[in-house]
């Protein structure tokens, strides 16, 4: 590949830290905010007492630097250490020598430069909604999946101003299962929150490179809440995509259709004391299980689209597996969101105790339409100590859904993740993805591919926490983009202190195949341990003309050299993924979007 | 009829005339030499000859069974036969030799039927066997991908796996022989000599005798100065071979002077 520009320079050690002030007491907050040559001017603030200031290198635009505000909680217990890592970082030091130059510029206060709608909803919030979301719990209206179908009103001015123009009402939450009332008050917590929350603006360094303001908040409408002869017309799921992607077989198998959810499980997996299931038959046959799992990982309050998804999910799927036990056959949910103008809320539950295995493959996936629909979801993976999950995630939305996740795993000792991610659809997709490698000697392993068309957007927001020592991640993602599509990646390794002895890897390739097409790759690294080895690399290429021709002067059409270049491209990335009938469809789609 | 035929070739790199009105025909079945000083425009012509986008014919015409070829894509020009051993050959990551071929294998019998399904794969699998023994490679290298970490010879090699794979009836060999070792350098040869028949034509380009010790060229040409300026039997060559290219720039030097 010939690649415009490349960056990987191997830091052992690294952070800049600034002088330290005693102020120890400093409020917690963790803001990253990244100066863009090209950004409207911030008015700047006071120089904060203290500042780690990091690289962060943006493979596409020049020059990108960031500036990272890190929480006390992380920086005051081992001044030392960090002093001692600031005299070998010779690789930051030139980095920060750029970013002084726009950084201080670029520093702002998130709440002062959000819209003023926004700012106020979010001041109006305590105050206005905390009794609306009590009384409403109240009512004893449930609404059922299928049961009680109803057409639902879009919200008035003041539901635009507090649920930033989401039509949802808290009367739709889903509370199918009187006995669990922990899962009402979880929905209703994150219920508050939603509404609390702002709506993210490009103002949000996590969201500055994806602008969701063409998303037809208010012409959304949930799926449940469709009457059920409408939900019964939209489209079938295709067989092809209840097929096993891994294996021979389904070991168990969750279908999430519009109306009605199905699951297997096979007798043999079952009587293992494996829990595979839909959130309402949990909450009536395993309360206490779910109990412990949910909320566990992921918190609503971590973003609006997080508390939507936990307050409104009425597609959840719980995975429990007992200590000690070994699930041969893959298992497999399939979460299928036909139709326009309609919201589907998704909740992942994997919980693998100690010593236990298992591979679970989640698919999203919907046909294209050309109206809106949309999408928010939370998954939650737990591996338990010297446990190993496989957990392989395809995201195959039709391209007119507007997509957003937030997904972490927590690893304990000696556990073991091996996470894919494959994404192929969407209009737009921001997904954050979060590994906390909690106990010694956890191994998480990322990868992840994308291939984008159109003009999808696809925003892959990974964070790599090293928490504890002699730990290993390791994450490559590779994406090839077509037409005028964009992809973001923006990835973060963070070793906390005292995680000494961790290996730390992050790397994100990109293939442009159109002149409108745009990738950004902005990987990071922030490293509060001295005896740590922590590798990065951002590429953005293009194909190169030599191995064009190359293929050409053997006979191969342009079209089918193109492909081959692109499957070559791929390749690394498709020998992580042991699954047959993944690169398959991973194939397909090659095939499929290189017309 | 499968011979080529350059007529006054002129082709032009970067705004620099390369080929200067290039004559040259090599019959069907025959294998000839290119010889010439570092700059004289072999290379050029080798590319010009595959279709390369970077080289722009200002002039001329290429005439290869019936089509003028320098009116046809590259993959075209290698559908009607024509094949080039590259002096860089490139390396394809993620794609492997097997994969590679059997790609263009396919795009080959597509190109000549529409309708047709590809090589079945056992078919295939007996092919490169046979390619891979007739060159001594071992059978592993269709597992690799391919020119990505070859070395020198290793890449060279390929170059003529392909070629015999693809089976073209007119090769331009652009310096396959450098970089190789003596042991390579013969298995590379005899790769050569068990392609050579009827059907078999073939420009060789080399700055250097041995090579010719193996593929007894039935022409041998000189180049200079983006022209052929001498032709001649096997005996051209080993005249280069001790007397180097002086003679020759004394003979032709005046054109370039004058131009």
């Amino acid at each position: 590949m010939a690649n415009k520009k490349k960056t990987s320079p191997r830091v052992k050690k690294a952070t800049v830290k600034k002088k330290v002030a005693a102020k120890a007491t400093k409020p917690v907050t963790k803001k990253k905010v990244a100066a863009k040559p090209v950004a409207k001017k911030k008015a700047a603030p006071k120089a904060k007492p203290k500042a780690v200031v990091k690289k962060k290198v943006a493979a596409k635009v020049a020059k990108k630097t960031a500036v990272k505000k890190t929480a006390a909680k992380k920086t005051v217990a081992k001044k030392t250490t960090v002093k001692k890592v600031a005299t070998k970082a010779t690789v930051k030091k030139t980095a920060t020598k750029v970013a002084s130059k726009k950084s201080v510029a670029s520093k702002k206060s998130v709440a002062k430069t959000q819209p003023k709608k926004v700012a106020a909803a979010k001041s109006a919030a305590p105050v206005a909604q905390q009794p609306r979301v009590v009384t409403r719990a109240a009512e004893p209206e449930v609404i059922g999946a299928g049961k009680t179908p109803r057409v639902i009103t879009r919200g008035g001015a003041a539901a635009v101003q507090t649920k930033s123009g989401f039509p949802f009402t808290a009367e739709q939450i889903p509370n199918g299962v009187k006995e669990a009332a922990f899962l009402h008050s979880y929905r209703q917590s994150a219920w508050s929150h939603f509404e609390s929350l702002p709506l993210p603006s490009t103002n949000d360094e996590a969201w500055r490179r994806t602008d969701i303001r063409q998303l037809k908040r208010s012409s959304m409408q949930i799926v449940d809440n469709l009457p059920s002869a409408q939900r019964g017309a939209l489209p079938a799921i295709p067989a092809q995509l209840l097929k096993p992607l891994v294996g021979e077989g389904h070991g168990g198998q969750i279908v999430f259709g519009p109306g009605e959810t199905t699951v297997t499980l096979s007798q043999d997996i079952a009587n293992q004391g494996v829990v595979f299931t839909d959130f309402a038959t949990a909450a009536a046959k395993h309360p206490d299980l779910l109990k412990k799992v949910l909320g566990n990982v992921v918190k609503p309050e971590e973003g609006k689209f997080a508390a939507m998804a936990g307050a409104l999910a009425g597609r959840g799927a719980l995975l429990y597996v007992p200590r000690g036990v070994q699930v041969e056959e893959p298992l497999h949910s399939l979460l299928w969101g036909p139709g326009a103008g309609l919201a589907y809320f998704s909740h992942i539950l994997v919980w693998v105790e100690d010593g236990a295995s298992v591979t679970y493959v989640h698919e999203a996936a919907s046909p294209t339409i050309s109206e809106q629909s949309m999408h928010a979801g939370i998954v939650e993976l737990h591996v338990g100590s010297g446990a190993n999950l496989r957990f392989v995630e395809l995201q195959s939305w039709g391209e007119h859904m507007w997509n957003f996740t937030h997904e972490r795993a927590r690893v304990q000792k000696d556990g073991n993740l091996d996470w894919i991610f494959g994404a192929l659809g969407s209009h737009l997709t921001k997904n954050f993805s979060e590994i906390n490698l909690e106990g010694e000697g956890s191994l998480g392993r990322m990868s992840g591919f994308y291939f984008t068309d159109g003009d999808q957007h696809l925003d892959h927001d990974t964070q790599q926490n090293h928490m504890a020592a002699h730990t290993t991640s390791d994450l490559l993602f590779k994406g090839a983009l077509e037409e005028k599509s964009r992809s973001v990646w923006q990835g973060m390794i963070y070793v906390a202190p005292g995680a000494q002895r961790t290996d730390g890897y992050q790397a994100n390739r990109n293939l442009v195949l159109s002149k409108e097409a745009r990738a950004d790759s902005i990987p990071g690294l922030e490293i509060l341990a001295d005896d740590v080895r922590c590798t990065h690399g951002a590429t953005v290429g293009k194909i190169d003309p030599d191995e064009y021709f190359y293929l050409l002067s053997r006979g191969i059409p342009p079209v089918e050299a193109r492909r081959l270049i692109v499957k070559g491209f791929f390749d690394p990335i498709m020998e992580r993924i042991p699954f047959e009938g993944v690169r398959q469809r991973f194939q397909q789609a090659i095939v499929q979007k290189m017309k | 009829m499968s011979q080529l035929e350059i007529r006054d070739l002129r082709v032009t790199v970067a705004g620099n005339e390369i080929l200067k009105g290039l004559n040259l025909t090599i019959e069907q079945g025959k294998v000839h030499a290119l010889m010439g000083p570092n700059g004289s425009g072999k290379s050029t012509l080798a590319y010009t000859l595959m279709g390369h986008p970077n080289y722009e014919v200002t002039g001329g015409e290429v005439w290869f069974k019936g089509q003028n070829i320098l009116e046809l894509e590259p993959d075209q020009r290698s559908h009607l036969g024509i094949f080039l051993a590259f002096q860089y050959p490139v390396a394809i990551p993620g794609v492997s030799v097997a994969n590679f071929l059997r790609t263009a294998l396919n795009a080959h019998r597509k190109a000549k039927d529409p309708e047709d399904k590809g090589m079945p794969i056992p078919e295939f699998r007996t092919l490169m066997k046979e390619k891979m023994d007739l060159l001594k490679m071992d059978h592993s290298f269709a597992g690799r991908y391919l020119n990505d970490g070859f070395s020198g010879g290793e890449k060279k090699r390929a170059e003529i796996l392909q070629m015999a794979a693809l089976n073209p009836e007119f090769a331009v060999l652009d310096e396959t022989d450098s970089g190789l070792d003596i042991d390579a350098l013969r298995n590379v040869a005899e790769g050569v000599q068990a392609l050579r028949g009827p059907n078999f034509g073939a420009l060789v380009i080399t700055h250097y005798q041995r090579l010719l010790n193996y593929i007894n060229p039935d022409v041998v040409h000189v180049m200079f100065d983006g022209r052929i300026v001498e032709t001649g039997g096997p005996e051209l060559a080993l005249k280069l071979e001790a007397q180097g290219y002086d003679w020759v720039r004394e003979a032709h030097g005046e054109a370039v002077i004058s131009e």
